[in-house]
């Protein structure tokens, strides 16, 4: 067991970072944290099982968290982008438009759509990164594909003349 | 209709058809047996996925910052997770302050909504470039939506999206650098966010979009409890220089940004002498 093993495994975890936090600074940092918790677990972990997918799970592990620990600012994050971040500015088909789109879904139906499309990973598998049951698997990436779609057709017309009305901003699908 | 029509599709089955998940023969017996609508589901979501295997790809080739090597190869250092905890409780307090200055808006017209706040389009401009500010700037992870190393890119959508050329000025000689920019609703359109630090970590931003109203003749100033903010008004258009600086630093800063936009090439010919001088 030896470093060189993560290494090779990084710039795939900093991609799949990268699109689940909507953010590179972000997408650094938990990659960075997945790094040390591996190593302070580097104890639990198999020889010869699949290395990939346990840094996965540490890193799905430490994204929750983390954002679990930000319940009061994701409630005031609510709030306030009804003012300054408006809800629905997504259309087109560029990969900013996308990115956007990708961080208007909840964090756990985000979570399995990139691992079923950016990462490729079998359905199984998502249901053990994710510590969750198959049929949740399903259930969340028939429910994030749907949202995906909606989210990116909606025409780049309609925004910028949207006077920004708190009902109408604060208006997102839950 | 076939007399030997395959069992009801599965939602699910669409899905591992779309994902190449689903034995060949199955494959194609499901593929053949998609009515209209499954098969336009199932168009959608493949083009969905194929976009999204797409998303970042850059990233794959690019280096692996020195930090990430160093901490593969390392036990980990609290002292690092302690100073991210104490980042996010930063943002925290950035969040607080706009939750402040947005309630000290809303407070000026009772009744109104915090965007019909107080005062004419340029007053109320202003104060949306210091919310916007306070929520950003304290922010670690995510001060900007597309990093200054995208800096070409950004430009193109921040000028997509407010449907004009912008120009992004440059403040390295008064020792600020790009951060990076992001997109933000307006009254009458988006704005635009960008964000520049110096090496003693301080942060402004030039936060800009279309403004109704009358040219502005000269800069105004505006101070949001500890927020200052430099603003001006031209060709519809509204900018303001806002940041946690002393007045003249601030005021000194703002001028070169206003001349930079007056010299900037993508600028409308003839409309270049309006303002002020």
């Amino acid at each position: 067991m030896s470093p060189a093993q993560i290494v090779e495994q990084l710039p795939g975890l900093r991609r799949y970072a990268r699109a689940l936090t909507g953010d590179a600074w972000a997408a650094d940092d938990l990659v960075q944290d997945t790094l040390e918790r591996a190593c302070r677990k580097w104890l639990l972990w198999r020889r010869g099982s699949n290395l990939r997918a346990w840094l996965f799970t540490l890193m799905h592990n430490l994204y929750l968290n983390q954002r679990r620990t930000l319940v009061p600012v994701q409630a005031l994050d609510d709030e306030a982008l009804a003012f300054v971040a408006g809800a629905a500015d997504v259309a087109g088909d560029t990969a900013i438009d996308l990115d956007r789109c990708l961080q208007r879904l909840p964090a756990e139906q985000r979570a399995v759509l990139l691992l079923v499309t950016l990462e490729d990973m079998a359905y199984a598998d998502v249901a053990r990164v994710l510590d969750i049951p198959l049929g949740t698997v399903m259930s969340r990436l028939s429910r994030a594909r749907e949202r995906m779609r909606a989210l990116m057709e909606q025409a780049p017309a309609r925004t910028p003349q949207r006077p920004i009305h708190p009902n109408t901003a604060l208006r997102r699908l839950k | 209709m076939t007399a030997s029509r395959p069992a009801p599709l599965h939602e699910d089955e669409l899905h591992a058809l779309v994902d190449g998940r689903l034995p060949a023969a199955r494959a194609e017996a499901v593929d053949a047996a998609l009515d209209p609508s499954a098969r336009e589901q199932a168009e959608a979501w493949r083009q969905q996925r194929e976009a999204l295997q797409s998303l970042h790809r850059d990233w794959l080739d690019r280096p692996v910052p020195d930090a990430l090597l160093g901490a593969a190869g390392r036990l980990h250092d609290t002292r690092a997770a302690q100073r991210r905890r104490l980042a996010w409780a930063g943002m925290a307090a950035g969040w607080m302050l706009a939750f402040g200055l947005g309630w000290g808006l809303h407070g000026q017209q009772a009744g109104g909504a915090m965007q019909a706040a107080a005062g004419a389009p340029p007053a109320r401009f202003v104060r949306q470039a210091a919310v916007a500010y306070a929520v950003y700037q304290p922010e670690q992870r995510h001060p900007v939506e597309v990093a200054a190393d995208q800096q070409e890119h950004l430009v193109q959508w921040l000028s997509k999206r407010l449907a004009r050329p912008l120009t992004v000025p440059g403040l390295q000689a008064q020792g600020f650098e790009l951060v990076g920019g992001r997109l933000l609703p307006g009254e009458h359109g988006a704005r635009a966010q960008f964000m520049y630090q110096n090496a003693a970590g301080q942060r402004i931003t030039l936060y800009l979009g279309a403004l109704d109203g009358a040219p502005l003749e000269t800069f105004r100033f505006d101070q949001q409890g500890p927020v200052a903010s430099f603003y001006w008004v031209e060709r519809g258009f509204g900018y303001a220089i806002t940041g946690e600086l002393p007045r003249p630093a601030l005021q000194a800063l703002a001028t070169v940004v206003y001349e930079q936009l007056q010299h900037a090439p993508a600028q409308p010919a003839g409309t270049q002498q309006i303002g002020r001088r």
